[in-house]
């Protein structure tokens, strides 16, 4: 068969089921060398799973996988390094203590007389460094190294390894436009070199702009694949969801009111802040977007007392805000935090814990007194019908076991009960699936027809551009424009962004 | 599996221990040993409560072995009847707080509970000061407990003199070695009834423990202040940005665990007989942290329960005394001790990753 000459990775019939409920039902799918294929699917999909099995994580339950031709059954994760297969992973796998060449080396140094050769792992390291256009000395600790940098010593180790086939597995998360625009340089320059690459994402653009071919993944199946040629966005949603989606974004369901909920003025912190001055009014959505760097999250941690700042004022509802996290809640503030794993959420804490740990005060009159625990069960009850989390038995089921999508909700839920006039949604659809972030859109265009203020942060442009009523951009902690009305630009919303002055003057600063 | 990941899991294995082990140790079932293990178990179990707390907020207690020696201390020299110049006239207390005639307390008819007030308000001092220190200055909760620990029991040490202070008040005493109902079980026409033939049914120290461990399982479980320290133990981040008052919870916490090591010093010091200054020292925390663990409460923050806590501690006594009637030298106990610690907190590992996967 040809088929030994051109596929490089190749599943027949191959399943994987956990405590008897498939993951992966029966994939047979050919993977051809030296092409870039995109791997989509919602989460749950069984993307991971599958990329356990490559990488020898999980065996699977049935059916084979090949590898060159040959029957492929890695035992081990290293059995997957040895024949070069290598992962990029989202959470990336490097020491920070150490240099770049101490992580490209770290599973076999070269030595001279039973000592370290470091003259050698220098040389090879820098040989590497060239070949990606990496412009950093092999001795840099990789701590102080950028995401996007990180990314590459990843690579680099790859490719000290020789691997051949290079799994990308949403590696843009953490990258700035112009990261995220070098690493697209760089897979474009491993394909040259014939090596083959997954690339996994969200980012349906992305994928679109990047592979030759797609894969789509639903329910554990293969639902559609073929050349990229075949696919546009719509219909790589349609495979992905199983059903159209009227739309990326909801229509917005009522316009802002006229009264300022939350009022900044001259807030600034040396080095983090200079001068921000906006205005929030009730039932708007505001996004701020800024790229990396640009002090959107940091101005959101001092917004909610989590930092300090040396001068300015912050008013909500009439009230000027001073002291600690505890009187802002008080006071109406709630924070949806960028990283809902380390901020957001208690992971292995049952979803109802999760759910009332905002407003567990009011259950209880003292803290020593009895909670009343009919009314959390009810109160929370009422909250997953409502935001409609998907999950079984909120007293019993811990939140890790949510798909992402779901965990959000919960993080945005558990404000709720409170409820708060003014939400601060930092990335609140970072890794999220396509269905759930059309569910989070929803669920902020009802909390503002409902009266509340939206600070609404985001590094995807689309979404700024698509769920807001007013953008704000941000660059080094200074404030660069506001539009203040859509239809929002791409490009000049980026210009700003990257520090540019804006041209336009329909831009109010 | 479910029975692996049950609530009841130490209990069952320490029935299934003891059972196994009967048939080759026969004394082990005797109602004197019996009440002998129970009788070890309620003070150590009140001490592992406080443990219970701390650990569930990911910290950890070492001061809880020098709180218990110097509050016994505290108590024995407030309220002993009399004490002896030949042992005690070197000590710096002498002739200020105890005499010849004994302590201040000694012969007030409000002594022992105002004694009693004095102690918990110095453990409670104490924890106070563990808990604002790790809470405010940020200090790993390891680093201040041991400094706490060698410092307040080198005070203790000093302030007797490393010696025991005896002739403590008959109802002071009672509250670690009185019977409430106690039952015979020989012969039902015996004119005099042997002492020892009498076993302790329900003791002061029984009751103490048990009404501890009720309180202390409510606190925890269903109020808010549990909740919150179970948030803390589970992800501080998180708890801070959804409004836990982080802070107080820890210093609360801390108290909670020096006032359970104040009330274990209560029950251990009246069962001897003496405040004695060296109480808690030697082995007696790696008991404390031992049956805590081997409980289920978890290393690593935010898993504990009561009630696990109570099975671990009986396990853990249970435990000792089957090596003591094996007549095995102490050196033996706590190699054995510490191989069974070792063995509870893979389990540990293995029961956080098992529930992982389970709910994956």
């Amino acid at each position: 068969m040809s088929r030994q000459t051109q596929t490089l990775l190749g599943f027949d019939r191959l399943r994987k089921e956990y405590f008897g409920v498939p993951a992966v039902t029966d994939l047979v799918l050919d993977v051809p060398v030296g092409q870039v294929v995109g791997v989509i699917g919602e989460n749950g999909a069984g993307k991971s799973t599958l990329m356990n099995m490559i990488g020898g994580v999980v065996p699977p339950t049935s059916g084979q996988m090949f590898w060159k031709g040959q029957a492929y059954a890695p035992r081990s994760p290293g059995d997957a390094t040895m024949l070069g297969i290598a992962f990029i992973h989202q959470e990336l796998n490097l020491f920070t203590n150490l240099t770049i060449a101490e992580n490209i080396f770290v599973d076999g140094f070269p030595t001279r007389f039973g000592l370290i050769d470091r003259a050698e792992m220098r040389g090879k390291t820098q040989a590497l460094l060239e070949q990606l256009s990496l412009d950093a000395s092999p001795d840099t600790m990789v701590d102080h190294l950028a995401p996007g940098e990180r990314q590459l010593v990843e690579i680099a180790k790859a490719l000290h390894r020789d691997a051949e086939l290079i799994i990308f597995d949403e590696p843009t998360t953490s990258l700035t436009p112009r990261e995220t625009a070098r690493l697209f340089e760089t897979i474009e320059r491993l394909k040259a070199d014939h090596k083959t690459i997954l690339y996994i994402s969200h980012i349906l653009s992305d994928v679109e702009r990047l592979s030759d071919r797609i894969v789509v993944l639903r329910d554990g199946e293969l639902v559609a694949e073929g050349p990229t040629d075949e696919f546009d966005i719509p219909r790589m949603i349609t495979a992905m969801i199983g059903r159209e989606l009227s739309g990326l974004f909801p229509k917005r369901s009522a316009k802002p009111r006229g009264e300022t909920l939350l009022s900044v003025q001259g807030l600034s912190q040396p080095g983090v802040l200079d001068n921000v001055s906006f205005d929030i009014r009730a039932g708007e959505i505001f996004g701020l977007f800024g790229l990396m760097g640009s002090g959107r999250s940091e101005m959101a941690r001092i917004l909610f007392g989590l930092d300090p700042y040396a001068a300015g004022t912050v008013t909500l509802n009439g009230a000027t805000l001073a002291g600690s996290v505890r009187d802002r809640i008080r006071a109406g503030m709630a924070f949806v935090t960028e990283d809902r794993r380390a901020e957001g959420l208690m992971m292995d804490a049952s979803i109802m814990d999760n759910l009332s740990l905002v407003s567990i005060e009011r259950f209880g009159r003292t803290p020593v007194a009895l909670l009343d625990e009919k009314a959390i069960a009810a109160k929370t009850e009422a909250l997953k019908s409502d935001i409609q989390i998907k999950a079984g038995s909120i007293a019993v089921q811990p939140v890790r076991s949510l798909s992402g999508g779901n965990q959000q909700k919960v993080v945005i839920g558990k404000w709720l009960i409170n409820e708060p006039a003014l939400f601060i949604l930092d990335e609140p659809t970072r890794g999220v699936d396509v269905g759930a972030k059309y569910e989070i859109y929803a669920l902020a265009d009802r909390l503002a027809a409902a009266g509340n203020g939206i600070l609404f942060i985001s590094s995807e442009l689309e979404e700024i551009a698509g769920v807001c009523d007013r953008v704000m951009v941000m660059n080094r902690g200074e404030v660069m424009g506001t539009f203040d009305a859509p239809p929002f630009v791409d490009t000049e919303i980026l210009a700003l962004a990257f520090g540019e002055q804006a041209k336009t003057r329909e831009v109010s600063a | 599996m479910r029975l692996f990941l049950s609530d009841y899991f130490v209990l069952y294995l320490s029935l299934a221990y003891f059972f196994a082990l009967v048939p080759f140790l026969p004394t082990l079932s005797n109602p004197a040993n019996l009440a002998n293990v129970l009788s070890n178990m309620w003070p150590l179990l009140v001490v592992a409560i406080g443990q219970t707390f701390v650990l569930t907020i990911a910290g950890i207690d070492l001061s809880q072995g020098s709180v218990v020696g110097f509050t016994s201390v505290v108590a024995a020299m407030l309220l002993a009847t009399t004490a002896s110049p030949d042992v005690l006239s070197n000590a710096p207390i002498w002739g200020i707080i105890l005499t010849e005639e004994g302590g201040p307390l000694g012969h007030t008819s409000f002594g022992i509970p105002l004694a009693i007030l004095i102690m918990i308000l110095v453990g409670a001092a104490i924890g106070a000061f563990n808990g604002f220190a790790i809470a405010q200055f940020q200090m790993p909760p390891f680093m201040v407990t041991l400094v706490t620990m060698i410092v307040i029991s080198a005070f203790a040490i000093f302030l007797t003199q490393s010696e025991n202070i005896r002739n403590l008040p008959e109802q002071y005493i009672l509250l670690g070695k009185g019977d409430i109902v106690s039952i015979y079980l020989g012969a039902q026409d015996e004119s005099r009834i042997p002492r020892r033939e009498i076993y302790s049914l329900i003791t002061y120290p029984m009751v103490i423990a048990i009404s501890v461990a009720i309180v202390a399982h409510l606190l925890l479980n269903r109020t808010v202040f549990g909740k919150q320290v179970f948030a803390v133990g589970t992800n501080r981040k998180a708890a801070e940005i959804s409004g836990v008052p982080v802070r107080r919870i820890i210093v609360l916490v801390f108290t909670i665990s020096a006032v359970c090591a104040t009330i274990g010093a209560i029950l251990y010091s009246t069962r001897l007989e003496a405040g004695r200054p060296t109480l808690g020292e030697g082995n007696f925390l790696l008991d404390v942290i031992g049956a805590t663990v081997i409980g289920g409460t978890s290393l690593f923050g935010g898993k504990g329960k009561i009630i696990w806590t109570v099975f671990g501690v009986f396990f853990f006594v249970l435990l000792s005394n089957t090596l003591n009637l094996m007549n095995l030298s102490s050196f033996h106990i706590d190699m054995v001790k510490g191989s069974v610690i070792v063995a509870a907190a893979l389990l540990d590992v293995w029961r956080t990753r098992l529930m992982r996967e389970m709910n994956a």
